[in-house]
């Protein structure tokens, strides 16, 4: 970003804080970008000719002479085809030696679709995993996170659903990815052959922490670039979230704002939602899918980041250790697919629904059951059954390793149901017992 | 009108220097450009006045002009709203250009040259006040009383009233004299202030009609009433939203208002699509007619998140003054508290609980108190149900929205995690919950009178079932399966009945969806004839696979149509399967 001519260069800071800085300043908008020295800062609070800037790159060693030069504009990413296939930083400039985009310059974090020019979401997207596709199905133009503990397998998750998601665009924003993480996701999207119609905009936990704040914004302009302009199918990649709001929470901290819940800004849940809000099915047929990833703290969900982003997102998927088959699991009771009901019976057969609901029902049975056993009393057959249930149901459909298509993952399940059950124990509708019953 | 200039940004929160009085939540436009920027009035210390801007502030700078209205936050009421999708603003959202809701866009609510067949009702020499019918236009399907403004107060007289015939609704339709003989003409569309309640109703009683909504769950446990009040507090994920779509689309109003409140876009964009197609049972007509949403989703400017949910209730009010039963649900009334905590934030107020505003309680209680079932001047009856959502942070119901929200909200349904986790939908935990109405000797009577003898007495049996029922099972856990009596089992299982049979409701299957009192009443009669007998097994095994059994014959009466083939044969199954343990229910 060049300095002009014609530009007011100050050189007087008043007040320097960890994420901010603060000058006399006069013709300045809001939100508007400003250099300090080297480094990109943009304002966030103005009262008279006091302007606080938000400094991305972190405060350290900034003077209070450095040279503070306004440029007039919110953050912008220059949209073409060009970016397809390209590695970009939080600035949306080029981190794989190639050269700059040129195109036409967009401002980031731009205005929301009219809901009334939104179309529902109904294409279902199949990964192959039938703890996603069969309990928790995602749609297109969807909004889901994976809740996650740091030790969970979430990245490779996220990326094979990314693969077999079968979108024109995969755009991944990645906040305080370690490097390693970075790595893994440039290989196997290389690996897959797929790099050219991949989009990375990447904060490393090289990076400062604040720079964070502009990758969700940067990935869902290309996004919707890509979607409204162009009528592609996008997915994007957020991870990971939480590490997204701790910066918001520095910086409202530096702002001296009166913390909410968990120290968390009052304005998290319309932060969040701003972002997340961005994934759209649009009538011209592009879409913006948004898996994202938010870390937790020992699996609690009461935390404010991941508390808000549930009352966001269209669901959550949680991964599971299952010590009985020793595999990771999706989750059947906390996971949820809030769309699910758009393409459950529509896009998939007629049975799906009632064939979810009946094993999942069984298999709480099972952790009653569990719960029996660990409390040393006697089990019913019953209970031995729905325990052996559990144990085949996550090993052959739960586990993420399972790769399979939708009726295969029915017929499974009706297969399983047969093996223990009595029907009148399944409670399913009787003219799909009748139907799908397995014979003999 | 006052003018004034900008000289401080944080955010949404605008500080204006002004030249000339200003009002508490007046409304001004700070003029950006090419583009005008709606704001209302928050606070004024001294010549600056503290706005808070319903759109982005991107760009904005210090100096930058400002206009004054001398209005409040104000919605045009007028023939023509039905059907609609607003804003939280009121604009209408078909009306905006383009996929992109473009900052400082604002659209007219309602259509200025569309011709609507009017009637008159009044009289040249009636004596009339605000709110009186002076005449109804056909509105969808309904008759849409034209009103004397409620902005006008005391006794006028009419001097004049249009002939039957199309006009507008900027025409005059009629001229009415006030006491000192000044004239004021009346046109169809009126203005009013969404902050102020309508009252141009006589008086205000006790609500007793029962609300049939068609959910088991509240109907056959925790029956709402007509005027009545109440709430859904949840944790995310356990099915607050398809509650209320469902309460939208089966319960028996005239008229549906929707607000959607800082919520998904993609659940509005869901009654868009399916509200055109789905058809009222009860009129024969879409439901779209009879619906109008007001839609402020969470990726739209959080300071119209407050607006909308009053826009909402004074269109409810409007349409109540014509004597119509209206359903208002907002989703959720969290959103709007979080709006208000980050406007007080940005202004530096002294924080309540959780950095939310002290005076919290007040505003809920407030709002809340606008519903009810009234008495018009003229003897017709109208009411507002309100069923309001609160979304507790962390799910934990003693955070400070959903404690101001007990406090007002006559009924109580509260959705429980562990409920939602073994997908025992609606999710509604029947023990937490409870309505105050039950309680009121009036809702009594007419529950005797217009839905059955017992229905109160049946309500309050089936929550002494449940309460019974989870005793015994936590004795079971404690105690382990064979070291409880039997009867504890069947206690459990009884209970157990209950809850997949009636509490349990399929939102998703054609026919479960929705439950006709009727055969509610039938229902009802049936199962707790079931848990009243007596049962005699061996083993607690036997208990547990019987009323399994019992159960699954039960579920499949309630996905077949009402006294089909199909019911009955079920029905006779179930006959047959009662035989087997109990040999008096045999005989009935």
């Amino acid at each position: 970003m060049q300095t002009q001519a014609f530009q007011k260069i100050y050189t007087k800071i008043d007040q320097i804080t960890k994420a901010t800085c603060m000058l006399h300043a006069t013709g300045v908008g809001n939100e508007e970008l400003a250099m300090i020295g080297e480094r990109l800062a943009q304002v966030v609070k103005i009262i008279d000719d006091n302007v606080t800037l938000q400094v991305f790159g972190g405060t350290e060693g900034i003077p209070t002479n450095a040279e503070v030069t306004f440029l007039g504009k919110a953050p912008t990413l220059r949209v073409s085809e060009a970016l397809a296939g390209r590695f970009f930083n939080a600035y949306g400039d080029p981190i794989d030696g190639g050269p700059r985009v040129e195109g036409r310059e967009v401002e980031i974090g731009g205005p929301s679709v009219n809901p009334v020019r939104r179309d529902k979401p109904s294409n279902m997207i199949f990964t192959g995993i039938a703890g996603i596709d069969l309990n928790n199905s995602l749609v297109s133009g969807q909004k889901i996170p994976f809740f996650a503990d740091s030790d969970q397998p979430y990245n490779m998750v996220m990326a094979m659903v990314a693969l077999r998601a079968k979108a024109d665009k995969i755009i991944l924003g990645g906040m305080g990815l370690t490097n390693d993480d970075y790595l893994f996701y440039k290989n196997i999207f290389d690996n897959a052959g797929v790099l050219d119609h991949i989009i990375s905009f990447v904060n490393t936990t090289d990076d400062p922490p604040v720079e964070r704040l502009l990758i969700p914004d940067m990935a869902l302009t290309a996004a919707e670039y890509f979607a409204v302009e162009k009528n592609e199918t996008v997915l994007v990649l957020l991870t990971d979230m939480t590490l997204f709001a701790d910066a918001l929470a520095i910086v409202s901290n530096r702002m001296d704002q009166i913390p909410s819940k968990d120290s968390m800004p009052g304005s998290l849940y319309s932060d969040l939602a701003k972002i997340y809000e961005k994934a759209v099915q649009l009538p011209t047929g592009g879409s913006i899918t948004i898996i994202a990833v938010t870390t937790l703290s020992g699996g609690d969900i009461t935390h404010a980041i991941p508390d808000n982003t549930g009352y966001i997102t269209e669901g959550q998927l949680y991964l599971r250790r299952d010590s009985d088959i020793a595999k990771v699991i999706i989750d059947p009771f906390r996971s949820l697919s809030r769309l699910k009901q758009n393409v459950i019976g529509k896009d998939t057969r007629r049975d799906h629904g009632k064939v979810m609901n009946a094993a999942i029902m069984l298999y709480a049975e099972a952790a009653n059951a569990r719960t029996k056993l660990e409390n040393g009393f006697d089990l019913t057959d019953f209970d031995e059954r729905a325990l052996a249930f559990a144990t085949r149901y996550a090993n052959d459909l739960l586990a993420i390793d399972v790769n399979i298509g939708a009726e295969e993952m029915l017929d499974r399940t009706w297969g399983l149901f047969a093996e223990f059950f009595e029907q009148a124990e399944v409670g399913i509708k009787q003219d799909l017992v009748d139907e799908f019953w397995p014979a003999g | 009108m006052t003018k004034g200039s900008v000289s401080g940004i944080i955010a949404n929160l605008v500080i204006v220097t002004v030249d000339g009085p200003v009002a508490q939540n007046e409304i001004c436009y700070i003029i950006l450009g090419e583009v005008r920027l709606m704001a209302e009035v928050i606070k004024v210390m001294g010549e600056k006045a503290y706005v808070q801007v319903f759109e982005s502030t991107r760009n904005l700078k210090v100096g930058t002009g400002v206009e004054f209205t001398g209005n409040l936050l104000e919605v045009t009421l007028g023939p023509g709203i039905l059907s609609k999708n607003f804003d939280g603003l009121q604009n209408d959202l078909d009306k905006m250009e383009g996929v992109f809701l473009n900052r400082g866009e604002y659209t007219n609510p309602l259509e200025n040259d569309k011709k609507w067949e009017f009637k008159p009702l009044a009289s040249i020499g009636d004596l009339v006040e605000a709110g009186s019918w002076l005449g109804e236009v056909k509105e969808n399907w309904m008759a849409h009383k034209i009103m004397v403004p409620f902005k006008l107060g005391a006794k006028y007289t009419v001097k004049s009233v249009a002939a039957a015939g199309s006009y507008t609704i900027l025409d005059m339709i009629a001229t009415l004299a006030d006491s000192q003989g000044k004239t004021h003409e009346v046109r169809m569309a009126q203005k009013w202030p969404v902050k102020v309640p309508i009252r141009a109703y006589k008086e205000k009683p006790r609500p007793f009609r029962m609300l049939e909504t068609g959910i088991r769950c509240i109907d056959s446990l925790n029956p709402i009433v007509e005027g009545g009040t109440g709430f859904t507090p949840g944790p995310f994920g356990t099915g607050k939203t398809v509650l209320q779509h469902a309460l939208s689309k089966y319960a028996e109003a005239d008229l549906i208002v929707l607000a959607a409140c800082g919520e998904r876009a993609n659940e509005v964009v869901e009654i868009f699509k399916e509200f055109p197609e789905l058809i009222d049972p009860r009129t024969g007509r879409t439901l779209m007619e009879r619906t109008t949403i007001i839609a402020n989703t969470s990726n739209m400017p959080v300071a119209a998140r407050e607006a909308s949910v009053y826009t909402a209730m004074t269109i409810a009010e409007y349409y109540r003054s014509m004597g119509l039963k209206v359903l208002m649900l907002a989703d959720s009334t969290s959103r709007w508290a979080q709006a208000l905590r980050e406007m007080s934030n940005r202004m530096e107020e002294l924080p309540g609980q959780d950095a939310y505003p002290m005076d919290l309680p007040a505003i809920i209680s407030n709002f809340y108190s606008r519903a009810g079932y009234v008495f018009l001047p003229n003897g017709k009856t109208g009411s507002i149900t309100f069923i309001g959502t609160v979304s507790p942070a962390g799910g934990n119901l003693k955070e400070p929205v959903t404690e101001s929200t007990k406090k007002v909200a006559r009924c109580f349904y509260a959705l429980s995690q562990s409920r939602a986790d073994s997908k025992r939908y609606p999710a509604v935990d029947p023990i937490e919950s409870y309505s105050k109405y039950l309680e009121y000797d009036e809702v009594i009577e007419y529950l005797r009178e217009n839905v059955s003898e017992q229905w109160s007495d049946q309500l309050q049996y089936a929550r002494n079932l449940l309460v019974r029922g989870k005793e015994a099972y936590e004795q079971i856990n404690i105690l382990g399966d064979d070291g409880v009596p039997i009867e504890y089992h069947i206690r459990f299982w009884k209970s157990e009945v209950f809850d997949f049979v009636i509490l349990q409701q399929d939102a998703f299957d054609e026919v479960d969806a929705q439950t006709p009192i009727k055969r509610q009443k039938y229902m009802m009669d049936l199962v707790l004839d079931i848990v009243k007998d007596e049962y005699e097994f061996e083993q607690f095994e036997e208990v547990n696979s019987y009323f399994r059994g019992i159960i699954n014959i039960l579920k499949q009466m309630n996905y077949a149509e009402f006294q089909s083939e199909e019911f009955e044969k079920f029905h006779g199954q179930l006959t047959e399967e009662l035989k087997k343990y109990h040999p008096v229910a045999a005989a009935v």
